[in-house]
């Protein structure tokens, strides 16, 4: 199964085991991961489940949809690789991916 | 009375089972006053989810009342305009005060951008200390074992300072901010009853007094900057705004923190009161009160709905509704929808997921001051726990008229000390 990696602000990493599917949301409220608060359940439409996709797995990643977009956008805190985690479900070829979270949600 | 008068179905007594459906028309200010919309949405919720008025105050309009039929109309801002008003009435055409909650993608999002920054995570965690010394400073003032009006003497007094706080605006005058608020949402345009020219009389009011606030701090130091109005006087996306624009940013910011946060103040003591238990668990436990807050925002819905209009024909749990259409979104509604929400009728203070509410909206106009209400709540209850072993409700409340804000304007306690 692939694994993730989420590294909290304080530097903590939790190394997640994860079915190809569930969202990198999912992964990290399902196994307690500080940092992820997901008012809207994976809607896409809360921006509470900010992450920073390390740079190598960018790509890989895929691009955010316009619905994404719109919502990143009002984040004052996003960065060139912001993601909205329960947008990105998980592959065999993200096996491995790192992300960082961010010090608060808005 | 006149006849017509007579003659004319009055919602709350009537059943809600047995009125016709087409007769249904749950924004009614009167059913909010009087506590009666519940069997109305409850109804439309197994029988007409997606319910067309025809006749109403304020024309026709659809409601929109389970809870992901209102997340797919709230996400769909390319399809549901918010441009022309987010409430059901329409706006007068000679007094507009634009504001970036009434607005589309792209001014939308440059404006509340501009603002953001002002309830940012590292701004509230400042706040935070000068808030708890405020409130505490209010908790230790009421009167022991006497009876007194919560709403007034907590409630507004508290997100009354609050927003002093927000605007730095001058201490000892901070109560206009509370009746230029109250002005602006109880107009009779919306059903309420202060008269349109007694309602833009304050507003201007309003107006003239954050201009000279706004004069004042404009040759200031932006680097310094932490209230609203040096922020909006500073950025490049606000600083040109037309009067009537920025008229409609302070009250947007002013009613959105005002209304909202004081009737959930309210709503925390009274549900408290109906779900004893919970108030046990609470004082046995008050590590709770960060999940007890979002769902005291959630019971209470501060804001029963937000309004749209559809841009083009689109389908809705089935229903074909037409461009221009009103649309409301009945979070008061979608909050109470069994299917999301577990035995969503009682007060929970300890559920799994207690942020997954409406209360805030969702998409992109999702409420810009939800992290700030939920920590002024929560200071407020961990100091009124330090406090008091219990604030006991002794009458029933007063609640307003309007099918809008959903709020109190009275609440009868008696504060009990700790042994
Ligand atoms: C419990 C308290 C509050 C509730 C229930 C509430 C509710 C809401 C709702 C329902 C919306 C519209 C969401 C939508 O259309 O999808 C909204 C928007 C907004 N709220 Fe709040 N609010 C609260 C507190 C506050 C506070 C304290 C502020 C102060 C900064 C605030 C500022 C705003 C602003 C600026 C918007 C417009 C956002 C936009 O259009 O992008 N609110 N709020
Ligand atoms: S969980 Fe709400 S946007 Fe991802």
């Amino acid at each position: 199964m692939p694994t993730v990696k989420f590294i909290e602000h304080n530097g903590t990493e939790h190394v997640i085991e994860g079915e190809v599917g569930d969202s990198l949301m999912s992964l990290a409220t399902g196994n307690l991961v500080p940092g992820i608060d997901a008012d809207c359940g994976g809607e896409c439409s809360c921006a509470t489940c900010h992450c920073i996709v390390d740079d190598a797995w960018m790509e890989k990643a895929g691009k955010p949809s316009e619905t994404e977009e719109s919502m990143l956008d009002l984040n004052p805190d996003r960065e060139s690789n912001s993601r909205l985690s329960c947008q990105i479900p998980l592959t065999e070829e993200l096996d491995g991916i790192v992300v960082q979270l961010p010090e608060f949600q808005y | 009375m006149s006849e017509a008068v007579i003659e004319k179905l009055d919602l709350t007594t009537a059943d809600p089972w047995s009125v016709p459906l087409d007769k249904i028309n749950v924004s009614d200010p009167a059913l909010f006053e009087t506590d009666t919309h519940w069997g109305y949405f409850e109804r439309l919720r197994k029988e007409d989810p997606v319910h067309y008025c025809e006749e109403s105050l304020f024309g026709p309009y659809w409601s929109i009342t389970k809870f992901n039929d209102i997340m797919q109309v709230d996400k769909a801002h390319h399809i549901f305009s918010s441009e022309d008003g987010i409430t059901l009435p329409d706006r007068p055409l000679d007094f507009r005060t634009p504001n970036f909650i009434s607005m589309d993608p792209p001014k939308h999002d440059v404006q509340r951008k501009a603002v953001t920054n002002a309830v940012a995570p590292l701004n509230l965690a400042k706040l935070e200390p000068i808030i708890r010394e405020r409130a505490g400073k209010i908790l230790d003032n009421l009167p022991i074992g006497e009876e007194f009006n919560w709403v007034d003497l907590v409630s507004v007094e508290l997100t009354t300072q609050m927003l002093a706080t927000l605007f730095d605006f001058p201490f000892e005058e901070r109560r206009k901010l509370t009746y230029w608020s109250d002005m602006a949402t109880s107009g009779e345009l919306a059903g309420g009853p202060t008269p349109e020219p007694v309602r833009r009389a304050a507003l201007l009011e309003c107006l003239e007094v954050f201009t000279g606030l706004w004069n004042e701090r404009v040759n200031n130091d932006p680097s310094e900057d932490i209230d609203l109005i040096s922020m909006m006087a500073h950025n490049p996306d606000t600083q040109n705004m037309e009067p009537m624009e920025y008229l409609g940013n302070l009250i947007l910011l002013i009613v959105g923190g005002n209304d909202t946060t004081r009737n959930s103040l309210s709503g925390g003591v009274y549900f408290l009161n109906e779900f004893p238990d919970e108030y046990d668990k609470l004082r046995a436990n008050p590590g709770l009160i960060p999940k007890m807050v979002p769902e005291i925002i959630r019971f209470q819905t501060p804001l029963a709905y937000m309004r749209r209009t559809a841009m083009e024909d689109t389908v809705v749990g089935g229903k074909t509704i037409k461009e221009g259409d009103k649309v409301a979104m009945w979070y008061v509604s979608g909050n109470r929808d069994e299917e999301v929400i577990d035995r969503p009728n009682e007060f929970i203070i300890d559920r799994a997921n207690p942020r997954h509410h409406l209360s805030f909206g969702f998409g992109i106009h999702r409420c810009m001051g939800n992290r700030l209400a939920e920590m002024q709540l929560r200071i407020v209850w961990e100091e009124i726990l330090s406090r008091f072993e219990t604030v006991e409700v002794v009458g029933e409340p007063v609640r307003v008229l309007s099918s809008f804000v959903k709020g109190y304007s009275e609440l009868p306690v008696i504060v009990h000390a700790k042994q």
